[in-house]
């Protein structure tokens, strides 16, 4: 294990100095406490939940016409590789065989961390002096940061557990005890339960956060690596979040073979 | 101090409401402060037992010998032997089970405090017929799709992230965030989230419903008050407590949330709907937690769904084959 700290802390650091010019703003938010404030409605402005890697358009499903098709993006992956160990990246071209089936996100589970930053569904944050609660519109998935002494994870679930700090005006976030189950995108990317994501939020500017997150999982990926995007600030002061319940949308995929349905005459 | 152990002992239950007022905990912005993580747990009914007719109080002994006959009746274990002996694979053991261990400090033997009886209001003679309509339906489809299950079945809301917020048979536990402009209460049953902006914005357009309604709040003094419309509305609405009922568009709730120690936070909601003859308001009062509210992904794990749907269609096959 401590080998790796150093390799996190180098991918942290190297984070840090990317973004570096951005988080010296002195007129974003601030909390009475003086930490800077991230409530808000917030979505990023990526393509990632469709792949991290930088993509071409391609098909979705026939008979849904252009609906479910890929639109071409850029990745959010540093050097735009994931450094696959042979067993998942052959895990990962099944995954994409069988994405339109087995996505998470096709079910409507939760889609874990760090996917759950970068779907193309808002988020909004509730931070008060020492709570922040974030929660997520697509599944109702929430996640509580928390920035008193770390708790370890007492069971294994989708979203992990999050203990959170101050790094200057930044807040690092660090991710364990996930199920390993959630994918990355729809792309079929996808970690195991023994992922660690470090996460840092600081903000370029009021209306802005550079978001960045390091994923180490020695059973998936032979090295850690880094994704960086940036989140919005919706600035509709109508904006809050509204309620997308998927659950009731998969019923009939999910358990439609054993509906009662009337006989047809 | 001398005078306040006087008032006590003159108002046994004053401690629900008095002297709150100079203590209640503040944000940093004035608000009184709900923050933490708190717990509704209770063994007292939704409704007042039949048996105890107009009994609206139980005495310190009645309270104790109620809470040892509840812990027995609802015993997950027990329950379980008993499932067995009737050919049944059984539920939940107590492992699972988050009840509480007492009754509200009120010692009242309902949560419903408004009418005086402990029971919801009968229906309208129209709402009456439409209900009698639904549970002959529901009797003779039991479980032809999913829509006609309850919705803690579906995973889609629990009585614990909704308003009213009603305690569940486990993962009572509920986490509040407050800043100036909300006040958002995580439970711990499903990862419901409720977002109650206090901003003064107006309510969504009438016909935008969610399954958790619409929830927009306002301090009242020290008190939060929350009113709740635009409900998805549903006649399993009431989560565990498993009260087949009726919504219809005009469900309204009004919720009061008091900071009334620095242990309590008590919580009134009043159901308004015109399928009732009148309101009716339930009362709890939440305690602290300590720990970390836990993942509770419903959905995810769903085979009882599917194990039920499929059940009952092999059901109905072997008596379709027995027939011929």
């Amino acid at each position: 294990m401590w080998t790796k700290i150093p390799i996190l802390a180098a991918c942290l650091l190297l984070s840090v100095s990317v973004h570096a010019q951005d988080t010296r703003s002195s007129d974003i938010p601030r909390l009475a406490n003086g930490k800077p404030n991230f409530s808000g409605v917030w979505q990023a402005l990526t393509t990632a939940n469709w792949n991290i890697l930088t993509h071409g358009a391609s098909a979705g499903v026939p008979q849904y016409g252009a609906l479910l098709a890929t639109p071409s993006g850029y990745g959010i992956v540093d050097g735009d590789a994931i450094p696959y160990l042979p067993a998942a990246a052959e895990q990962q071209r099944r995954n994409y065989e069988n994405r339109f089936k087995d996505d998470p996100e096709v079910k409507c589970f939760m889609p874990g961390v760090p996917r759950a930053n970068y779907m193309p569904y808002p988020l909004q944050i509730f931070h008060s002096d020492d709570r922040l609660l974030v929660a997520y519109q697509f599944a109702g998935a929430a996640r509580i940061f928390n920035l008193g002494p770390p708790q370890p994870s007492a069971i294994d679930s989708w979203m992990g557990v999050s203990n959170a700090r101050w790094d200057g005006d930044a807040l690092v976030v660090d991710v364990t005890g996930f199920n390993g189950q959630a994918w990355l995108d729809r792309a079929g990317n996808h970690a195991s339960a023994s992922l660690h994501v470090l996460e840092r939020y600081a903000f370029a500017g009021p209306d802005a956060i550079d978001y960045s997150a390091t994923l180490e999982d020695p059973k998936t990926f032979s090295r850690p690596w880094t994704m960086h995007f940036r989140l919005y600030r919706n600035p509709d002061p109508r904006a809050h979040l509204m309620e997308f319940k998927c659950v009731p949308f998969t019923e009939e995929l999910l358990y439609g073979e054993f509906y009662k349905r009337p006989e047809k005459k | 101090m001398r005078t306040c152990w006087v008032v006590s002992i003159a108002f046994p239950l004053a401690f629900v409401g008095a002297g709150a007022a100079a203590q209640t905990p503040r944000t940093a912005w004035g608000d009184p402060d709900l923050q933490g993580t708190w717990s509704n747990a209770t063994l007292t009914p939704l409704q007042r037992p039949a048996e105890l007719k107009d009994k609206e109080f139980f005495t310190p002994e009645e309270a104790k010998a109620y809470v040892r006959a509840r812990l027995a009746a609802v015993s997950g274990d027990e329950n379980i032997e008993a499932d067995k002996i009737k050919g049944n694979v059984g539920s939940y053991n107590d492992a699972w089970m988050d009840r509480g261990n007492d009754v509200v400090p009120t010692r009242r033997t309902s949560l419903i405090i408004d009418p005086k009886n402990g029971r919801v209001p009968p229906f309208t003679p129209e709402a009456q017929r439409q209900f009698d309509r639904e549970q002959a339906y529901a009797t003779a489809h039991p479980a032809d799709t999913p829509e006609d299950r309850y919705l803690t079945e579906r995973c889609i809301v629990f009585g614990g992230g909704a308003a009213p917020m009603f305690p569940e048979p486990y993962n009572n536990n509920y986490y509040f965030v407050q800043t100036p402009d909300y006040v958002t209460i995580m439970a711990e049953i499903n990862h419901e989230v409720r977002i109650i902006p206090i901003d003064g914005r107006p309510h969504l357009p009438s016909g935008v419903t969610q399954w958790v309604g619409d929830s927009r709040g306002h301090w009242e003094g020290d008190t939060l008050v929350v009113e709740t419309t635009n409900q998805k509305t549903n006649r399993h609405f009431y989560g565990v407590q498993m009260l087949d009922s009726l919504m219809s568009d005009q469900f309204k709730v009004v919720e009061q949330f008091t900071r009334t120690a620095r242990d309590q936070i008590r919580y009134r909601a009043t159901v308004h709907d015109p399928v009732f003859t009148a309101p009716w308001t339930v009362e709890l009062f939440m305690h602290p937690q300590s720990g970390e509210l836990v993942e509770y992904a419903c959905h995810e794990g769903n085979y009882g769904l599917k194990g039920l749907l499929s059940a009952v269609r092999e059901e109905e096959r072997r008596a379709a084959e027995g027939k011929k």
